[in-house]
């Protein structure tokens, strides 16, 4: 079996499973955030049953709304802060954790071979921990709020192989958005993706976030990547008990779908443009794209790593007027960590404003939307019609790096064409 | 969920995502009634009015890709929409509307049968789809028991407090 059917398997009890087979899993955890947990409370008091299964296997994250911008966002809060507190369940607050999918790793809620749900389709992101992890909608976070199970297809597993290293400034972003772009937005659909090889191998946890957090945009149920070394020094402080994840590798002999090869040593930086994540094509070939806003953070970059990469760049350089540019850690760990090590102030420098750690502009719901004709340039994760703010406004997806070099020149450029520029 | 029903269709393409169904900015709206006011306006302001007195929507390949929102399949439902039929489905709409009673039905070669206006019957029971426009017919894979089960009761809410009862 592969790592993926190993965790299937072992979750609902059965010795083996195979793709096609309907098991029903057990939950090791599941998050709610405050965009759909308010309806998965409402269905959960419909269902009737008092408590949850199992409360210490329940987070709740405040996130997409934060700090709440609206009356109507404030009685969301309202709803889970209540909800967590009833059912005594794990809750970050304001001010307290960030982005649930940095929160959950960085709090020690994730751990290899664990099932996780979350409703919130970039859960699939702890894949990156050697997880079985995936997004599911707020009926069906009620559901396991009562029972702690959940059914689940065991998907056909696609193989992506990845040897070489990154040219400087090339990031495991252009990476997943070169393999978007070649495997298409349903070309993973239903299927479990597993990230192997080289590269992945000798790639931060940062950057393994980053893979598995965008493997949903090719429509896969998972990303996963085979726990080792580097995640256990990440979780070890950080978990209560690490799980053994010794025997968490495929095996020799495990079943794939397909294998799709990628080599990064010759890769150049790679930018999604309007209005579909798979319309991947190398920066240099885009044209001239005048931007107005440029953003570094959410789930998908705005850790640590990514803001040390986008500073490197900014520092001593400004941000080109008639942009603005935003920067938002991906948790309050990384804010003050950003803060210790003077990122902070090389981005307000440069002229970007920092705000708090929340999901931002990503989803058009919150702050730093697009009027109609203006185009921003973004670490995040979907380009779709409208996804942050007017439906005449266009969003290209690109590294942090990339990002950062586009504010300072005011279009969307290349950071290898910017460094070599250096004086 | 009634066992069969025929509605006039409208037709999108391949990968309508979650946020032209319901764009993030919605999402603090709690009334499934005010979310299906604005049911895919980013790519049809006059979705709404069109579909109000009931409609069989048809997509294309990813139907539903993108964000996790439930909002989204509730807002087609709130909208008039009766049922889904695509090419193919991205796996947790798909999961949300069967979870809030809403069908959706993967069915290949549906797109290219169908043109918005005309008139659709499908039964669920049979997993037969006719355009009674131009007379063409699919059989399609019946979904397992246990989702069927989940329609008839309509929802999953509904499924489990049944399952309680026994």
């Amino acid at each position: 079996m592969n790592i993926t059917e190993k965790i299937l398997a072992n979750a609902s009890g059965k010795k083996a499973v195979h793709p096609g087979e309907i098991v029903d899993a057990n939950v090791d955890m599941i998050m709610v955030h405050d965009l759909t947990g308010p309806l998965a409370v409402e269905a959960f008091k419909k269902i009737g049953t008092p408590k949850v299964w199992d409360n210490k296997k329940v987070a709740v994250i405040l996130d997409h709304q934060v700090p709440a911008e609206s009356v109507k966002a404030a009685e969301l809060h309202k709803t889970m802060r209540q909800f967590a507190k009833d059912q005594n369940l794990t809750f970050y607050d304001v001010g307290r954790g960030g982005i649930c999918h940095q929160v959950m790793p960085e709090k020690g809620h994730v751990n290899p071979g664990e099932v996780i749900v979350g409703a919130d389709s970039h859960t699939c992101t702890y894949g990156a921990f050697g997880a079985f992890a995936t997004g599911i909608g707020s009926t069906e976070a009620a559901a396991v709020f009562a029972t702690g199970k959940i059914w689940f297809k065991v998907p056909p597993t696609i193989k992506i192989d990845v040897k070489g290293n990154f040219q400087k400034n090339v990031t495991p972003k252009d990476l997943i958005l070169a393999i978007i772009g070649k495997l298409g937005v349903d070309g993973a659909i239903y299927r479990a993706t597993e990230f192997t090889g080289p590269t992945i191998k000798s790639m931060s946890i940062a950057g393994r976030m980053t893979i598995c957090n965008m493997a949903v945009e090719m429509g896969a149920k998972n990303g996963i990547i085979a726990p080792d070394e580097t995640t256990r020094k990440f979780l070890v402080d950080r978990v209560k008990a690490l799980q053994d994840f010794k025997s968490l590798q495929s095996d020799k002999d495990a079943t794939y779908e397909k294998t799709v090869e990628f080599d990064v040593s010759k890769m150049p930086s790679q930018v999604a443009c309007p209005s579909s994540v798979d319309n991947v094509k190398p920066t240099s070939e885009i044209g001239t794209i005048p931007i107005e806003q440029a953003f570094i953070g959410s789930c998908t970059n705005g850790r640590l790593e990514d803001l040390q990469v986008a500073a490197q760049i900014l520092k001593g350089r400004k941000v080109k007027d008639g942009v603005r540019a935003l920067v938002i850690p991906a948790s309050q760990e990384v804010y003050r960590q950003a803060m210790r090590e003077g990122l902070l102030e090389i981005f307000t420098d440069a002229g970007a404003i920092v705000c708090g750690s929340a999901c931002g502009p990503c989803l058009g719901g919150h702050i730093g939307l697009l009027a109609a004709g203006e185009t921003c340039v973004s670490s995040s994760n979907r380009n779709f019609i409208g996804r942050m703010g007017s439906t005449q406004s266009n969003v290209y997806l690109a590294s942090p790096a990339t990002v950062a070099a586009s504010a300072v020149t005011g279009k969307i450029t290349d950071p290898a064409e910017l460094e070599a520029k250096k004086p | 969920m009634k066992g069969k029903i025929i509605s006039k269709a409208i037709v999108f393409g391949n990968n309508i995502d979650t946020d032209v169904i319901l764009p993030g900015k919605y999402l603090i709206l709690v009334d499934p009634n005010e979310l299906g006011k604005h049911a895919l306006e980013s790519l049809d302001t006059e979705f709404v009015a069109k579909a109000k007195d009931g409609v069989i929507l048809v997509g294309g390949k990813n139907f539903g890709c993108g964000s996790s929102r439930e909002q989204a399949s509730l807002a087609l439902k709130y909208s008039g929409v009766k049922c889904v039929i695509a090419e193919s489905f991205a796996r947790i709409f798909f999961r949300n509307a069967i979870n809030i009673g809403l069908p959706a039905i993967e069915c290949k070669g549906i797109s290219d049968a169908v043109k918005t206006g005309d008139e659709v019957a499908v039964d669920f029971k049979t997993g037969k789809i006719e355009n009674l426009s131009n007379g063409k017919k699919f059989q399609v894979e019946k979904l397992p028991p246990f989702i069927m089960q989940i329609l008839e009761d309509g929802g999953l809410i509904e499924n489990l407090r049944r399952k309680q009862k026994k």
